[in-house]
C-alpha cells in the first residue's frame, strides 16, 4: 500500500516538475512572430482587386485566417496559393476558377481622347493610382497600378484597357517560344 | 585567409600559379580565325545604334531624326553616373529614332538610333586630353565617360564608374586570357596593337595608382603574350603572365583566384580584395579616347564557324548589321540545314533571331557553326546525379541540385544552394552527359526569382497605398460627419435662438425664386423664338435618352435572361427559352447601338451648318460655341449610350 | 530559305553522353569477366547474356508502358550495365531464373518503380542481388571452386545444361560439382575462413585448404586485379571520381588492420579481405553508380569510407560471407544527408555553411 502511494506521489511529483519545467520554458523562449493573418496579408499579392470576394487583401487574409479556402486569388496565382499552402499547413490546390483565372500582368491605361473626367475610375482605384481632377483628364500611374480591373467597370465611357505589361529584355523568362525568328536573307557576294 | 601582396610577388616571380575550382578544356579552334590580320569591315548602308548598350541606364538623346552627324559625334549625353552614351560610327543622316530588334537573346525590340550612311566618313572634331599625367583625375574619367567606353569583354560595366575609385588597388589586372573557344579578337588586338594596349594600360595605370599591373594571357596564344611582353618591358610594375589553359579562366572571379588566390566575396566587388580588372580590348579604346580624343566607335568582332568562307578578324563600325558582315565572310545560308548565327561564344554567347542585329559595344564574336560543328542538342535525359557538372564547375556549386530545384520551382531552397553565384559560364552544362541545358533553366530561374522580388516591393507599396487611402476615406468621412454635425447644431441653434429671422429668410427665398422664374421666361422667350438648332439637339437629347434607356432595358433584360437561363438550367435543362431570351436583349442591344449611333450622327450633322436649311437662323441667333457645348453633351450622352449598350452585349457574352 | 536556330548557351557540348559514359563502364568490366570466365567457366557469360537480356527487355517493357521514348532510353546502356553488374556478383552456375528474376526486379522495382534512371535511390544491381540472396541462399551460395580444382570438367554445353536444367549433360547437380576431390564440398574463400573460423580454427590453419594458394583463393585474386585496373582505367578517363573507390578500399584495409593488430589469429588480415571476395570489384563499379551514391566529393569520402568498414563488420560477424551489396544498399540510405551536410563552400562565400534553415 504505501509503496503504490509512494509511487503515485513520485510520479505526481514528476509531473508536477516537468509541467513546471515546460510552462517556463514556453514563455522563457517564446518565438515571437507576426500574428497570422499579418503574415498572409504579406503573401497576398496586394492588388486588392477583390476577386476573392472580399474588399481587399487583408479582409481576405482575415478569412484564410479564419478557415476560407487559400485558393481564391487569381492575382496571386499558383505561386501564392503555394506559399499560403505552407503557411497555412495544407495541401496546396488549384485556383478556384469561380474568382478567375490567373492572367498575364497588367495595367490600367486610359484612352485620354476619351476621358470625360468624370472621377469615378480615381474613386474605385484602391491604391490611388489614378490622377486626374474632375472635367480634367485623368491617367494611370503604370508603376503603382496593380493591374486590379476595378476602374474598368466605373468608367461611364469605356475609355479604360486593360494592358498587358510589356516584356523586355530585361525581364525576358528565357522562353524561346516567344522569340520570333527570322529568315536571314543574305545576298552573296 | 588570402595571401598577401608579398606572398603574391613571391609566387608569380617563380611562375607559379593558383588554380580555380572545377573548369573545362573545350577545344579551342581558334586556328580557324587567327591567322589572318585584322581586316577592316567597311561601311554599311545603315547603322543602327542602340541607345543602352552597357550595364546601367539610358543616355540622354540630343539628336533628332533628319539630323546630320559626323563620325564620332554623340548622339547621347550622360548626365546620370550609370549612363554611357553612345556615338555615330560614321557619318550620315538620322533617319529614325525608334525600335530596333537588339543584342539580346530574346529578340526583342529597344531603343534605336538608325543613320543612313553617306560613304564619306567624315570625321567629328575630336578633343584629346593632352599630358594626361598632369590633369585631373576627375578630368580622365569623365573624358573616358563621354567617350562612351563600357567593358568590352563581355558585360558591358561602365568603365568610367569603375575607374573612378578612391579604395586602394594592388593588382590592376588586364585581361587578354579569351578563353572562351573560337573567338580570336582580343589575341589578335594584343598582337598588332600592343603598343596601343600598353597605352592605355598606362592612362589607368595613373589613374588608379595600383602596386603592381598583371597583364594574364593564356598559354595558347604565344605570339600575343611575345609582343605584350615587349610592349611592357619598360615598366617596372608591369607583369605579363602567361596562365594555363582552361575554361572559364577569363571570368573576372577565377582569374583574380588564379593570379592571387584570393575570392571576391559573394556580394561584394574585385576592389574589395584589391583588384581590378580591364579587358585588353578597353584598354585599347581608353588609349583612344584619352590619347586621340576618339570615342569609341569601333571594335575588333572575330567571324568564324566552319559555316563561313573566310573566317577571320574584322574592324567593325558599332551598330553594323550582322548581316553585313556575313556577307564579307562568305556566308551562305542555303549550304545549312540548321542556320545558327552565335554573338559571342559557343559557351556564353547567344543565338540570334536576326541578322539585322546591330554589333555593339560587347559583341566580340560572331560564330556561324555547321550543323555537326556544334551539335544541336536533342531532347535531354534524366540526371544521373553523376555530379560531372559539380566537378566542372568554377565556383563550387552543386549543379545538379540547382537544376533539381530550378524546375521544380522551389526557388527558395535553389537561392540556398546559392543560385545567385552562378555566373552561367556554361561548364556545367558542356558536360552534362544526359545534355541538359542547365544553365538555361538557371537562367529562368533567376527571372523568376527577380521578378518575384519586384512583385513583392510592388505588392508592398500597394500595400501601404491601399492603407493610406483606406486612412484618408475614414478621415475624409469623419471630417464630413464632424461639419455636418456642426452645422446641424448651428441650424438648430439658429432656429431656437431667432424665429424671425427664418421667416424672413423664407420670404427672401421665395422672392428669390419668382426672380428667377420671371428672369427664365425672358431669357427662354427668344431662344425658342430661333428654333430649330435648340430644338434639335433638345431631340438629340432625347433621342439620346431614349437609347440610353433602351440600352438600360436591354441590360436588364439580358440580365433578367441570364437569370432565366440559370434557372432554366438548374431546373428544367431546356435551353430554348433562354435563347429566345437572348436573342431578344441582343436586338434591343442592336437597336440601342443604332439609336445611340444616330443620336451621335444627327448631333454631327446639326453641326454642319450647309446641310440644314434651316441652319442660317441659328447661326445668326446663337454662337457657335454654345452649339459645339450642345453637340459634346449630346456626344458624350451617345458615348455613354454606346458604352452602356456595350456593356450590356458583353455582360450577355459573359453569361453565355 | 530557312529559319535561323535559336537555343541556350552554351552550344557546345563535349560528346560523351550518358550512353558513352556507360559503355566505358561495361569496357572497363571485360578483364575481369574474362579472368572470370577463365577460373570460373562459361556459366559467367551465360550469367552475363540472361542478365542483360532480361534487363534490357524489362526496361523496353516499362518504358513502353510509361511512353517515354524507348529506343532512346534503353540507348543510354544503363539497363545493361545493372544487368552485367548482376551477373558478375551471382554464382556463375545459379539456375537461369535466379538470373531472369534479379535481372528483372532489379529495373522494373528498384530502378523503374522509383522513377527510372537518375530516380532510383538504391543500387539496382545490388538491391536484386540482396533479393535474391535472401530469398534463395542455397542458389546465390552455391559458387563452384576454380574449374583448376573441380573433380568434372565441364564444357560450354555443360555450363549451359546446368543453367538451364540444374545439372550438367552427364547428369551432375550443381552440388556435386562443388565437391573437391577429397568428397568435401568447397566454398568461397570468404565463405570457408568464416565457416573455419566460427569453429574455432586460427586464420592460419583455415588458410591450409586447397582453395588457397598463399593467402588468397586461387582464381579470386587474378579476378580483384582485373576488376583493379579496368577500374583504374575508369579513373584515368575521367569516368569516375577516385573518392569513392580509395575511401571504401581504405575503410575496409583500415578497418581489417585495427581487428588484424587485436589478434591476427582470429582476424583475417587486410591483404586477404582485399584480394578475396568482391571488394575491389564493388569499390570501382558498384559503389561509384552515380545514381545512387553521393555527389559531392567529401560526401564521397565519406560515403566509400563506411562503405570499407561495413563491408568487414558484416564480413566478420554477420552472417552472410561477403558484404558489398548490404554496405552499399545501407550507405545508398545515408546519402541525402552526407549530400547535405557535406556541400562544397561556394566561392566567395564564408568557410563556415551556412545554416539550410527548412522552411
Amino acid at each position: 500500500m504505501t509503496f503504490t502511494l509512494i509511487a503515485i506521489l513520485s510520479f505526481a511529483a514528476l509531473a508536477l516538475i516537468f509541467g513546471a519545467l515546460l510552462g517556463f520554458a514556453s514563455i522563457k523562449f517564446k518565438v515571437e512572430s507576426d500574428p497570422l493573418v499579418d503574415q498572409i496579408d504579406n503573401i497576398l499579392p496586394q492588388t486588392q482587386c477583390g476577386q476573392c470576394g472580399y474588399p481587399g487583401c487583408r479582409p481576405y487574409a482575415e478569412a484564410i485566417a479564419n478557415g476560407d479556402e487559400i485558393n481564391k486569388c487569381p492575382p496571386g496565382g499558383e505561386a501564392t496559393i503555394k506559399e499560403l499552402a505552407d503557411l497555412m499547413g495544407v495541401e496546396a490546390k488549384p485556383l478556384d476558377a469561380a474568382h478567375g483565372t490567373e492572367d498575364v500582368k497588367k495595367v490600367a491605361y486610359i484612352r485620354e481622347a476619351e476621358c470625360i473626367g468624370c472621377t469615378k475610375c480615381i474613386q474605385a482605384c484602391p491604391v490611388d493610382a489614378i490622377i486626374g481632377a474632375a472635367k480634367q483628364m485623368h491617367t494611370v500611374i503604370i508603376d503603382e497600378c496593380t493591374g486590379c480591373d476595378l476602374c474598368v467597370e466605373p468608367c461611364p465611357v469605356d475609355c479604360i484597357d486593360m494592358v498587358p505589361l510589356a516584356e523586355s529584355s530585361q525581364n525576358w523568362k528565357w522562353d524561346f517560344n516567344t522569340v520570333t525568328v527570322g529568315d536571314i536573307p543574305i545576298r552573296q557576294l | 585567409m588570402f595571401a598577401d601582396f608579398d606572398q603574391i610577388m613571391e609566387r608569380l616571380a617563380t611562375k607559379q600559379l593558383w588554380d580555380f575550382a572545377g573548369g573545362v578544356h573545350p577545344d579551342g579552334h581558334k586556328g580557324l580565325s587567327n591567322q589572318h590580320q585584322i581586316a577592316d569591315a567597311g561601311l554599311p548602308d545603315y547603322l543602327y545604334i542602340p541607345i543602352k548598350q552597357h550595364i546601367g541606364v539610358d543616355a540622354e538623346l540630343i539628336v533628332n531624326v533628319g539630323d546630320r552627324v559626323k563620325s564620332g559625334q554623340p548622339l547621347t549625353e550622360s548626365h546620370n553616373p550609370f549612363a554611357v552614351p553612345v556615338h555615330a560610327s560614321s557619318s550620315g543622316e538620322v533617319i529614325a529614332i525608334d525600335e530596333h530588334i537588339a543584342a539580346h537573346p530574346s529578340g526583342i525590340k529597344e531603343a534605336t538610333i538608325t543613320i543612313k550612311v553617306d560613304g564619306l566618313d567624315t570625321q567629328y572634331n575630336f578633343d584629346p586630353v593632352n599630358n594626361y599625367n598632369t590633369r585631373d583625375k576627375a578630368e580622365i574619367v569623365e573624358a573616358i565617360c563621354k567617350a562612351g567606353i563600357s567593358g568590352m569583354g563581355g558585360a558591358g560595366f561602365p568603365t568610367h564608374l569603375k575607374s573612378n575609385n578612391v579604395k586602394p588597388i594592388e593588382f590592376l589586372i588586364i585581361n587578354g586570357v579569351e578563353c572562351e573557344p573560337y573567338i580570336t579578337a582580343d589575341d589578335r588586338l594584343m598582337r598588332e596593337h600592343a603598343w596601343q594596349i600598353r597605352q592605355g594600360i598606362d592612362v589607368l595605370n595613373y589613374l588608379l595608382k595600383p602596386r603592381q599591373v598583371l597583364i594574364a594571357i593564356e598559354d595558347n596564344k604565344p605570339e600575343a603574350f611575345e609582343t605584350m611582353s615587349i610592349a611592357c618591358q619598360q615598366q617596372d610594375n608591369y607583369q605579363v603572365i602567361s596562365i594555363p589553359t582552361k575554361y572559364p579562366a577569363g571570368g573576372e572571379k577565377q582569374l583574380i583566384q588564379m593570379l592571387t588566390s584570393r575570392e571576391v566575396p559573394s556580394d561584394g566587388l574585385p576592389v574589395d580584395v584589391g583588384c581590378l580588372m580591364y579587358n585588353v580590348g578597353t584598354c585599347y579604346a581608353v588609349a583612344d579616347a584619352i590619347i586621340e580624343g576618339k570615342p569609341l566607335t569601333k571594335r575588333v568582332v572575330t567571324l568564324t564557324g566552319k559555316a563561313l568562307e573566310k573566317p577571320q578578324n574584322f574592324w567593325v563600325k558599332i551598330g553594323t548589321p550582322v548581316e553585313h558582315l556575313l556577307q564579307l565572310s562568305g556566308y551562305n545560308p542555303d549550304k545549312q540545314e540548321y542556320p545558327r548565327i552565335i554573338m559571342g561564344g559557343p559557351m556564353m554567347g547567344f543565338t540570334l533571331s536576326s541578322v539585322k542585329v546591330p554589333v555593339i559595344k560587347t559583341t566580340n564574336c560572331l560564330l556561324a557553326p555547321e550543323k555537326n560543328e556544334l551539335a544541336i542538342v536533342e531532347d535531354e535525359r534524366a540526371c544521373i546525379r553523376c555530379s560531372a557538372c559539380a566537378d566542372a564547375c568554377p565556383i563550387s556549386l552543386l549543379p545538379q541540385q540547382l537544376y533539381w530545384y530550378s524546375t521544380s520551382k522551389d526557388y527558395e531552397v535553389a537561392q540556398q544552394y546559392n543560385l545567385f553565384d552562378c555566373i552561367e559560364c556554361g561548364a556545367c552544362a558542356f558536360v552534362c552527359p544526359s545534355e541538359i541545358p542547365l544553365v538555361h533553366y538557371y537562367r529562368i530561374a533567376k527571372a523568376e526569382i527577380r521578378q518575384q522580388k519586384v512583385e513583392k516591393e510592388k505588392s508592398e507599396k500597394a500595400k501601404q497605398r491601399f492603407e493610406a487611402r483606406k486612412a484618408r476615406l475614414l478621415k475624409e468621412k469623419k471630417e464630413r460627419e464632424e461639419k455636418h454635425r456642426l452645422a446641424a447644431e448651428a441650424r438648430k441653434r439658429a432656429m431656437q435662438s431667432d424665429d424671425s429671422g427664418a421667416k424672413d429668410k423664407i420670404a427672401a427665398a421665395l422672392a428669390r425664386a419668382k426672380a428667377k422664374k420671371a428672369g427664365q421666361a425672358t431669357t427662354e422667350a427668344p431662344k425658342e423664338s430661333s428654333g430649330a438648332p435648340q430644338a434639335q439637339s433638345q431631340q438629340d437629347k432625347v433621342a439620346a435618352a431614349i437609347a440610353r434607356a433602351k440600352a438600360k432595358k436591354a441590360a436588364q433584360q439580358s440580365d433578367n435572361a441570364a437569370s432565366e437561363k440559370e434557372q432554366n438550367t438548374e431546373t428544367q435543362k431546356t435551353e430554348d427559352n433562354p435563347s429566345q431570351d437572348d436573342k431578344k436583349a441582343k436586338v434591343a442591344a442592336a437597336i440601342a447601338r443604332a439609336k445611340a449611333k444616330k443620336a451621335a450622327q444627327q448631333s454631327e450633322d446639326a453641326n454642319e451648318p450647309k446641310q440644314e436649311n434651316d441652319q442660317q437662323a441659328s447661326e445668326e441667333s446663337k454662337p457657335a460655341s454654345e452649339i459645339s457645348e450642345q453637340d459634346k453633351k449630346a456626344k458624350i450622352a451617345a458615348a455613354i449610350a454606346r458604352a452602356k449598350a456595350k456593356k450590356a452585349a458583353n455582360k450577355k457574352a459573359n453569361d453565355e | 530559305m530557312s529559319k535561323l536556330t535559336v537555343a541556350s548557351s552554351p552550344h557546345y557540348h563535349n560528346q560523351r553522353d550518358t550512353g558513352a559514359v556507360m559503355r566505358m563502364v561495361i569496357f572497363a568490366c571485360i578483364p575481369g569477366i574474362a579472368m572470370q570466365t577463365w577460373f570460373f567457366g562459361y556459366g559467367v557469360l551465360i550469367q552475363v547474356f540472361l542478365c542483360v537480356l532480361t534487363a534490357v527487355v524489362s526496361e523496353a517493357i516499362i518504358l513502353e508502358i510509361r511512353k517515354k521514348n524507348t529506343v532512346r532510353a534503353v540507348k543510354d546502356y544503363s539497363a545493361v550495365l545493372a544487368g552485367l553488374l548482376l551477373a558478375i556478383s551471382i554464382p556463375p552456375l545459379s539456375p537461369w531464373w535466379i538470373s531472369v528474376i534479379g535481372a528483372s526486379f532489379a529495373i522494373i522495382v528498384v530502378k523503374q518503380f522509383y522513377g527510372g534512371l537518375g530516380y532510383n535511390m538504391f543500387n539496382p544491381a545490388m538491391t536484386a542481388y540482396i533479393m535474391l540472396l535472401i530469398s534463395f541462399p542455397v542458389q546465390m551460395t552455391s559458387w563452384l571452386p576454380p574449374i583448376s580444382l573441380t573433380e568434372q570438367q565441364f564444357s560450354l554445353w555443360d555450363a549451359i545444361h546446368t543453367v538451364f536444367t540444374g545439372f550438367t549433360a552427364e547428369g551432375y547437380s550443381v552440388g556435386q560439382l562443388r565437391v573437391g576431390v577429397d568428397g568435401v564440398t568447397m566454398a568461397t574463400p570468404l565463405d570457408h575462413m568464416k565457416t573455419q573460423l566460427t569453429q574455432g580454427y586460427t586464420v592460419d590453419e583455415a588458410l591450409t585448404n586447397d582453395i588457397y594458394s598463399g593467402n588468397s583463393g586461387i582464381g579470386w585474386a587474378p579476378i580483384a586485379i582485373a576488376f583493379l585496373l579496368g577500374g583504374l582505367a575508369l579513373i584515368k578517363l575521367r569516368v569516375i571520381n577516385w573518392h569513392i573507390p580509395f575511401s571504401m578500399i581504405a575503410g575496409a584495409l583500415i578497418t581489417a588492420f585495427i581487428f588484424y593488430l587485436v589478434d591476427p589469429s582470429t582476424f583475417a588480415s587486410p591483404w586477404f579481405h582485399f584480394i578475396n571476395g568482391s571488394l575491389v570489384f564493388g569499390a570501382f563499379f558498384i559503389a561509384t553508380d552515380p545514381v545512387s551514391s553521393s555527389t559531392t566529393n567529401n560526401g564521397r569520402l565519406i560515403f566509400g569510407f563506411a562503405i570499407g568498414v561495413w563491408i568487414i563488420i558484416i564480413r566478420t560477424w554477420g552472417n552472410y560471407p561477403d558484404a558489398v551489396a548490404f554496405s552499399v544498399v545501407l550507405m545508398n540510405m545515408a546519402v541525402p544527408l552526407i549530400d547535405y551536410y557535406t556541400k562544397p563552400r561556394t566561392y566567395g562565400h564564408k568557410l563556415k555553411a551556412k545554416s539550410m534553415s527548412e522552411k
